[in-house]
């Protein structure tokens, strides 16, 4: 009898992608033999565009790369043109940075489980994710008037200050939040079904982690400590008490999942923290440097001061000048290492700004988490990743 | 003590010493950024991964540069990070514009597939040794190397169009910096 192997394209339309990935699959009946991942349906040049913007222009960029985390976005693109400029902003500044982007790890989070969840059969789990996420979304809406572009930090700062009533708010989400974390474990975690589905499915190990270059909870769930919050902190993460939860069971889905669980719950506490922090640095206060040469002065200012009025049409008009040189910074995204490269030749535009995503580096090892395994399990393994394929391909 | 950039930068200069290692140096540098020449990049980055005391086991990212008029004309940066010394390194080469090729680095680490496909898909740079060397992020048929910087930015004729005809010309200057038929090879 002749046999031979079936070659499938899984996608570039295909509801479990997250987006419009194909996975070129070789199949020998319900086995993988071969999986090839084939990106770049949404690349749109941003890269490129950004050479020929100001930096300030492109921070709305960012945030439609990782368009379900953009405010993890913003501050690595801020924190890498700050650390170019030579510039840190006000500690108050790094507090309310470090309380938005933790609340965007939760709602990226809930997106993950829910879509998780649906890809796999669970469907109940979306809903109650999503309604979590609805309020986080309302929280960017209040601060920066926009519901998924929120594009509020600023190089060497905030756009403007949060709104009143913004602790509060943010207080009372905290508050529940735990309690909402409980329903989804009760939903999943010892859910016969799921851990048929995860347990033991897309294994990675930490040597294989390691080489390909996975980050995030990916790499965390191989059993890796290695968190940039804790290793590199940025935006004043040292001076918060948190812990960096690890997969023990050889880096399977569930792994995966498990530690991304424990780290909302961990966000949980770190948004606490800031909002005391903020609060006790007043909920009214400094929310940029006072340098500016980089910044826009306030308006009362330039109402007032002539130094203030050329200041902020220099600002409108060119833009800020970074010194000649080149500037790498990282954070912990919700996905993993988020990085951007700046050159400057000294104008206000990047001569070359590079974009160091955490799901382009992750998906590259998918193949070594599919191939032997069965076809179901693509699905699984593509959604424990937890990739967005507006980053991959930027 | 925790490994510092200086100690590894010096680490390369004893075990490498016929390697002319240049240290990058401006106002703005941030990072210990050092440059080498690419006939010795597989050695040195096997070497930085291997040696127990610098152990960068992971490979960040790569990413090219085009310095265009500079001469020579691109750069290849790889940024390293060793987990267990929690500790960044850069490394970076020079490509001429006539003999764009870099050995590549995907024997040392596998992550750099990926890497290296964008930076041939932007720059054309070619990494020899590479298992798969193609387009990744843009179309396979795409001409050009988008990234460089002699490439425009868009004013490409478009394939199709609804507009009026007054309204898709160019003008004369946005003529000359848009090659005909840059977008597909068909028609």
């Amino acid at each position: 009898m002749r046999s031979e192997t079936m070659t499938l394209n899984m996608g570039p339309q295909h509801p479990s992608t997250h987006g419009v990935l194909r996975v070129a699959l070789e199949l020998d009946g319900e086995t993988v033999l071969r999986a090839k991942p084939i990106i770049g349906y949404l690349h749109t040049g941003m890269e490129k565009q950004a050479e020929y913007k100001t930096y300030t222009q492109s921070i709305p960029q960012t945030d439609r790369m990782d368009y379900l985390s953009p405010l993890s976005n913003n501050l690595s693109f801020c924190l890498a043109a700050e650390k170019l400029l030579g510039i840190e902003p006000p500690a108050r500044v790094q507090a309310i940075r470090v309380l938005l982007t933790e609340l965007t790890r939760i709602s990226a989070h809930c997106v993950w489980m829910g879509t998780h969840a649906i890809d796999i059969g669970a469907i109940t789990v979306f809903w109650y994710c999503f309604r979590e996420r609805e309020k986080v979304l309302s929280i960017y809406d209040m601060v920066a008037g926009a519901r998924l572009t929120s594009s509020y930090f600023r190089v060497g700062g905030l756009a403007m200050d949060i709104p009143d009533g913004l602790l509060a708010r943010c207080e009372k989400f905290v508050d529940e939040m735990p309690a909402h974390i409980d329903e989804y474990e009760k939903l999943l975690s010892r859910n016969p079904i799921w851990l048929a589905r995860t347990q033991g499915v897309a294994p990675l190990s930490a040597k294989d982690a390691i080489a390909w270059g996975v980050t995030g909870p990916s790499l965390r769930g191989s059993g890796v400590a290695f968190d940039l919050r804790k290793a590199q902190p940025y935006s004043g993460y040292e001076h918060y008490d948190f812990d960096v939860p690890v997969g023990v069971s050889g880096g399977d889905a569930y792994d995966r999942y498990l530690v991304r669980v424990a780290e909302m719950r961990q966000s949980v506490r770190i948004a606490k923290q800031a909002i005391g922090r903020i609060r006790d640095m007043g909920e009214r206060g400094a929310y940029r440097v006072r340098d500016f040469k980089y910044v826009l002065p306030p308006k009362e200012e330039v109402k007032t001061s002539m130094e203030a009025l050329i200041h902020h049409f220099k600002i409108v008009a060119h833009g800020f000048f970074p010194p000649v040189g080149e500037a790498y910074a990282a954070v912990e995204a919700p996905k993993g290492e988020l990085g951007f490269y700046f050159i400057s030749d000294g104008s206000a535009r990047p001569w070359r700004m590079k974009v160091r995503s955490p799901s382009f580096v992750n998906l590259q090892a998918l193949p070594l988490m599919v191939e032997g395994k069965l076809v179901a399990d693509v699905i699984a393994a593509i959604g424990s990743i937890d990739i967005v394929l507006g980053e991959i391909d930027r | 003590m925790p490994l510092s950039a200086e100690r590894v930068e010096q680490r390369l200069r004893e075990r490498f010493p016929e390697v002319a290692f240049e240290r990058q140096v401006g106002e703005a540098v941030r990072d210990h950024t050092l440059a080498l020449p690419t006939s010795a990049l597989v050695d040195v980055c096997t070497f930085l991964r291997d040696d127990p005391e610098l152990d960068f086991a992971m490979l960040s990212w790569v990413g090219g540069v085009d310095r265009l008029p500079r001469v020579p004309r691109f750069e290849v940066v790889y940024s390293l990070l060793s987990l267990s010394q929690n500790l960044r390194f850069t490394l970076k080469v020079h490509v001429t514009e006539e003999q764009p090729r870099v050995p590549s680095v995907v024997g040392v680490w596998p992550t750099a597939n990926w890497h290296e496909r964008e930076t041939f898909d932007f720059y054309g740079i070619e990494f020899t040794g590479h298992p798969d060397l193609t387009r990744i992020l843009l179309p396979e048929d795409w001409i050009g190397w988008p990234l460089r910087k002699d490439s425009p930015l868009g004013y490409e004729e478009v394939a199709f169009t609804h507009n009026t005809p007054d309204r898709i010309v160019p003008s004369p200057e946005l003529k000359k910096l848009a090659p005909k038929k840059v977008r597909y090879r068909a028609q």
